[in-house]
């Protein structure tokens, strides 16, 4: 016998939303190992598989008008915040009808329109200009936020402490969102960050910190909710640090020597946002399995017909080499 | 003599010099790799290129350094190690990442010897791995080795071979002046006949990579690799060039190149970097101003253009000077 609903912290819409959000992470993830392995993608692609509950619980809370920077670990953040995911994919596959057309790659997705100001494939390169961005919205005087995503290893990097402080100074709208997933590249959090505490840092410049489970994605709505208010009433920047962690390596190819061996094949048993939201929403009755069945088989077809596509379209005109910048030589 | 390729041969020196020396540390981003893992294995890198392997089992965590993501901090205190007597190799993983710990190199190790009237030298050697060909994007594909050049104080070493970058690394090594290596990513498999003591390589001496008459062809890194490609297919039309490969931009060798456009007329500069302020026009400028009465054609540049390095493979390929190009400003230069 169910229990008695109770009332979810989110509309019956907006939780259908942010499970096909999560789905097509995962999915474009999961997917994206497999095509890799054919040699069709060029570059180096960071998968964001097992964070998903991060980017879909911060981005549930911001509309186009609000912004986000990213990291080279950025697909996840791109779906979450609006961007196309055909257009992802042919980004990622290097075509000319790519979101970047086919100038930027996985490491540099954005999409300005949606109020994503890019993928970054320099750690620490963002957060500087989150605040920048937050000078924009408290200017504007129109409640909107910018969000820094960044990694534990991220915050070892000057300029993420700069960011933070100014952020301070200037009280602007600006959550900086630390995705401690344990490691930075090949070396451990526990090791590269002398505290061991990313949200004590942030404390230390002087603005509210939290951490929570990245992978209870309702534990990060809350907290992200909660940080998104203070900005939006004008109070200033605040940190929070989902605790998660990363199903793939760091990059695709890279043998994970630094992880217990069945490091990976256990967290997806322990920390999976995908089961704990689906077993969440049916034991307080708020979604059925039969709803995200649907959800799983559209996503799958998503997915499958962007793959398609990318494969099949053509790359860019050589002519595209000197477009885009202001003068050529 | 056996075959090696550049990434075992730059290894091999580090070997080679760190046990010669004990004043020489490592310190970088995942050079050894595993700290704070969960596997228990302490060398699961040994550098993202494998340059730095078997260093920290050998000599442990007081010379071989992992450091947080922080190259501001990695650089500086490497310059600092070495205003204080150690010899610190820093490993800075892309050399698009200049942009984070730009200051550390040109206003603070690069000038101290200087500005302080020659009391002090700060001999730290930044090793970094650069150039298109993989892909990686427009933060990390660049050749930056033009601002680097343009800084007085710095040596900056640009290795094309595997044998050149052994003996240059422990040149770098033993000197007294801060120097940037530049490795260029695609000629890190690329194998050579490499001895297995250590030899150093002079800088500002260019090496002669082949003999010719009709045009002096200068070429750096991956691009030497290119023009060998080039001038070998017009060696079988009977066009024949000394190509020049200067092997570290500073101090540059300019008497072997103007020696060679003394002899030949003609000049064909190559570079992986876009064209303004780029060694290329660099050296271009050096051969109108030295050299100008033995040219008998204007000197022709062969560059990427002025712009990122694009993604899509097509758009990089298309970016880089390609052995076809090179070809074509070879013939081009001989029109006239
Ligand atoms: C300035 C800079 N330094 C180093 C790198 C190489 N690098 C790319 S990702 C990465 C690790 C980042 O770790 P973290 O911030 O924890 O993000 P995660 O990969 O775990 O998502 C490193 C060292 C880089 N891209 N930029
Ligand atoms: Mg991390």
């Amino acid at each position: 016998m169910a229990h008695a609903p109770t009332t979810p912290p989110l509309s019956k819409e907006q939780l259908l939303k942010a499970y096909r959000q999560m789905k097509t992470i995962r999915e474009f993830e999961e997917r994206l190992h497999i095509e890799i392995q054919t040699g069709e993608i060029p570059g180096f692609t960071h998968l964001y598989a097992g964070q998903e509950a991060v980017a879909v619980g911060v981005c549930a809370h911001l509309s186009d008008s609000d912004y986000i920077v990213s990291t080279h670990r950025g697909h996840g953040h791109c779906i979450a915040k609006g961007c196309d995911v055909g257009g992802m994919m042919l980004e990622i596959y290097g075509r000319a009808a790519g979101l970047c057309k086919g100038k930027g790659g996985s490491m540099h997705i954005a999409d300005v329109t949606k109020g994503m100001l890019g993928a970054n494939a320099i750690v620490g390169g963002g957060p500087p200009l989150a605040v920048g961005a937050a000078i924009a919205c408290r200017n504007r005087g129109d409640k909107t936020v910018s969000i820094a995503f960044g990694g534990d290893g991220s915050a070892n990097q000057g300029t993420v402490f700069e960011a933070m402080n100014m952020a301070v100074v200037l009280k602007v709208p600006t959550v900086f969102v630390f995705e401690n997933n344990g490691y930075a590249e090949h070396t451990g959090a526990d090791y590269a960050v002398g505290s061991k505490d990313i949200a004590g840092r942030a404390r230390g410049f002087g603005m509210p910190a939290e951490s929570c489970d990245g992978a209870d994605f309702f534990a990060v709505y809350a907290a992200a909710g909660r940080a998104i208010a203070l900005g939006r009433e004008g109070k200033g920047p605040a940190t929070i640090e989902p605790r998660i962690t990363r199903y793939y390596g760091h990059f695709e190819g890279d043998p994970q020597l630094y992880r217990a061996k069945d490091e990976t094949k256990e967290l997806r048993e322990t920390m999976d946002c995908l089961k704990n939201f689906r077993a969440r929403v049916t034991r307080e009755g708020w979604l059925t399995n039969a709803e995200m069945d649907a959800i799983d088989s559209d996503v799958l077809a998503l997915i499958d017909s962007a793959v398609k596509t990318a494969r099949a379209a053509p790359p860019p005109n050589d002519a595209e080499l000197t477009t885009d910048v202001y003068a050529t030589y | 003599m056996t075959q090696k390729s550049m990434r075992d041969a730059i290894n091999e020196a580090l070997h080679l010099e760190m046990e010669r020396d004990p004043r020489i540390i490592v310190l970088g981003e995942d050079v050894s790799g595993g700290a704070g893992g969960t596997s228990g294995n302490r060398e699961a890198s040994g550098g993202i290129f494998g340059v730095t392997k078997g260093l920290w089992p050998k000599y442990g965590d007081a010379r071989v350094i992992d450091t947080p993501i922080s190259e501001s901090a990695i650089i500086g205190a490497a310059a600092g190690a070495a205003l204080a007597g150690l010899r610190p190799v820093a490993e800075l993983m892309f050399a698009d990442f200049v942009g984070v710990c730009m200051d550390q190199i040109y206003n603070q190790a690069a000038k101290f010897r200087y500005m302080f009237g020659g009391k002090g030298s700060c001999p730290v050697v930044i090793r970094t791995a650069m150039g298109a060909g993989m892909n990686m994007g427009a933060q990390h594909s660049q050749t930056i080795y033009p601002f680097i050049t343009a800084v007085p104080g710095m040596k900056v070493v640009i290795p094309s071979n595997a044998y050149d970058a052994k003996g240059l690394m422990i040149t770098a090594l033993r000197g007294d002046d801060p120097v940037m290596f530049f490795e260029h990513k695609a000629l890190y498999p690329r194998k050579g006949e490499v001895p297995d003591g250590a030899y150093t390589i002079p800088f500002g001496e260019a090496a002669l990579v082949r003999e010719g008459e009709h045009v002096t062809v200068v070429a750096l890194a991956r691009m030497v690799v290119f023009a060998e490609k080039a001038i070998d297919a017009l060696a079988k039309e009977g066009i024949t060039c000394d190509l020049i490969d200067p092997r570290t931009t500073s101090p540059l060798d300019e008497e072997t190149i103007l020696e060679s456009v003394a002899s030949t007329g003609r000049l064909v500069v190559i570079d992986e970097s876009p064209p303004r302020c780029s060694v290329a026009a660099d050296i271009a400028a050096m051969v109108a101003s030295k050299g100008f009465r033995s040219l008998k054609a204007p000197i022709v540049q062969v560059t990427a253009p002025h712009a990122p390095v694009p993604f899509a493979r097509e758009l990089e390929r298309a970016y880089v000077p390609s052995p076809a190009r090179i070809e074509q400003a070879i013939r081009e230069v001989l029109k006239d």
